[in-house]
């Protein structure tokens, strides 16, 4: 069984975290542009593909925190 | 016919049907109970859930369509990424609640559950029906890749000879689902995640060096199809279908029966957890393989004469066998193809054993026999499952292909109506059952009946005053039920409509082994 629970805020504060990626991948204007390009991948392409990493360095972040 | 490849595919195919065999003995346990046949007895750990899930959400039919819409439409298809990266953070917190109450209880399905905490047969039945529905051509649109594979290696027969491989294939998948219930996938699905990765790897690393790399490549690319249109005067354009497919995706997906079978199979909270963080790994392949689209396109195989007959008949599926064939030494093909063939037979069967699931438990122990022991439950899911795979293979052989492709379009649109019911009640009882069975009532109809006007099309053109936000029908078809389902709460509260029972603690929903 886990040690003690996270407090209150500390929950919220990583229940936030998690819910960055959400934001990142529906505002669109943030990576619909092909520079700077990437071994000649455009953004779209590398920024999104980046962020699954991102995500998922998240949540193994947020399940070492015992969220 | 191509010799090497189809050798080659053949022996793997033959270890994977050992395989499937083999399993019923793996773990061992009486597989004459449901939780044994249907759930793996409920004791997969980290890392057989990790190939279980990733054998079953990233489907074969995933691996050839996600390219092919990149390589017909460009950035759009391209939103099988944001999906996937927001997925998992999404069920790292929702889903484990679903584990535990489960667990707690012994349900076997999402409408078990939903029976358990609204008490209301109707809405678990609801939820049992659309569950099935939306299956059903899921498990169909996997034949499409094996057959796609099939006809690559030279099996050009017309009628019968034609479907011969494909008959037999899933003859073989029927009897080792039979037998071994879900031990069989998840023992096999650690073949065929294996199988994919070498693939992507070789893929990704092999054919864009002899095209001169990834700048060539999307130079190739019309630069039109590079990016999503901006929005235009009065119209959201293509970023609100692309956020809404990709938002909408994410609802859905763990409400479908074959990722809840998966999830329940694990042994506990922290399985579940640590695949949140583990499961991204497929999405990088996905990522991957979504480039070869455009690799395709910058390789020219659709106006390579050797392929046009495929292309005519397969459309833009044949995008990746294509390069495959194109690129790889006849032995790799093999390899390939049967990574595509293994990689369909996984969620099938996972697919068929969940539908089995619930209609053992929501439909036939319902209705049909409220005192069916645990033998004759998993006697009735073990026939369900064949009769789910003959009418899946009926419906790929003796209807349009294109049929299979619009239903699973909708089943998307129908399992997403569950949302409030299943997801919402993972934290609250708020919502009346009868205001839920209303919402879902009004989200199915207008759902479909947004699907179907705009001609099997999964994006919505919806008309706010004079603003145009096109998007995915299913996401706006959830909200239009939620507003039904708050409302009509209200309302059902105020007339002192009956709530019905909780069979649910709130301890329930933290509950985790010790």
């Amino acid at each position: 069984m886990r040690a003690k629970k996270p407090s209150r805020s500390k929950r919220l504060l990583w229940h936030v975290a998690l819910f960055i990626p959400f934001f990142v991948a529906i505002y669109v204007p943030l990576y619909n542009r092909i520079e700077p390009t990437l071994f000649g991948i455009p953004f779209f392409y590398w920024f999104q593909t980046l962020w699954i990493v991102v995500a998922a360095a998240v949540t193994a972040l947020a399940y070492r925190a015992k969220i | 016919m191509n010799w090497a490849a189809l050798t080659v595919f053949s022996v793997l195919f033959a270890l994977v049907t050992v395989l499937g065999f083999v399993a019923a003995r793996w773990r061992a346990a009486d597989l004459n109970h449901l939780h044994e046949w249907g759930l793996g007895g409920r004791r997969f750990g980290t890392i057989v859930t990790w190939f279980l899930l990733g054998g079953d959400l990233y489907t074969a039919y995933t691996f050839i369509a996600v390219p092919a819409l990149v390589f017909g439409a460009g950035a759009i298809g391209f939103f099988a990424v944001p999906y996937t990266l927001m997925l998992y953070p999404f069920v790292y917190v929702v889903y484990p609640r679903l584990w535990s109450v489960a667990h707690r209880h012994g349900y076997v399905t999402a409408s078990d559950f939903v029976r358990g905490r609204y008490g209301s047969p109707l809405l678990a039945t609801l939820v049992a029906v659309t569950g099935i529905l939306a299956t059903m051509p899921y498990i169909a649109l996997q034949l499409v890749g094996i057959q796609v594979v099939i006809g690559a290696m030279g099996f050009s027969g017309e009628g019968l000879a034609g479907d011969l491989p494909l008959i037999v294939a899933f003859a073989i998948l029927a009897a080792y689902t039979y037998s071994s219930g879900l031990r069989a996938p998840a023992l096999i699905s650690v073949v065929k995640d294996l199988l994919i990765y070498i693939t992507v790897i070789a893929a990704i690393t092999v054919i864009p060096a002899k095209l001169g790399g990834y700048g060539q490549i999307f130079a190739a690319v019309d630069p039109k199809k590079l990016l999503l249109a901006p929005p235009a005067a009065g119209n959201s354009g293509a970023y609100s279908a692309y956020a809404t497919l990709a938002l909408g995706s994410v609802l859905a997906l763990f409400l479908y029966p074959h990722c809840v079978t998966a999830l329940l199979s694990s042994n506990s909270r922290g399985v579940i957890k640590r695949n949140m963080a583990l499961l991204p790994a497929y999405s990088l392949a996905l990522a991957l393989l979504a480039f070869l689209g455009y690799v395709a396109v910058a390789a020219h195989v659709q106006t390579n004469p050797a392929y046009a007959g495929y292309f005519a008949k397969y459309g833009n599926n044949f995008a990746v066998p294509a390069l495959m064939l194109e690129y790889f030494p006849g032995w790799f093909v093999g390899v390939a193809f049967a990574t595509i063939a293994i990689g369909a037979l996984v969620p099938a069967a996972i697919m068929s054993i969940a539908a089995a699931n619930l209609f053992t438990r929501n439909l036939y122990k319902e209705y049909l026999k409220p005192a069916a022991s645990p033998a004759d439950e998993a006697r009735v899911a073990k026939l369900m499952s064949l009769v789910v795979k003959v009418g899946a293979l009926a419906f790929i052989l003796f209807v349009p292909q294109q049929y299979a492709i619009d239903l699973q379009l909708l089943g998307g649109v129908w399992i997403i109506q569950t949302f409030p019911t299943v997801v919402v009640g993972l934290y609250t009882r708020w919502l009346h059952r009868w205001a839920l069975v209303a919402g879902w009532a009004v989200g199915m109809l207008a759902g479909t009946a947004m699907v179907a006007s705009q001609q099997f099309k999964p994006a919505f053109p919806l008309h706010l005053g004079d603003w145009t936000v096109p998007g995915y029908a299913a996401f706006y078809a959830l909200l239009l039920n939620l507003v039904v389902a708050v409302g009509l709460t209200y309302l059902f509260r105020a007339l002192k409509l009956r709530e019905g029972g909780d069979a649910t603690l709130s301890g329930d929903y933290e509950y985790d082994v010790t």
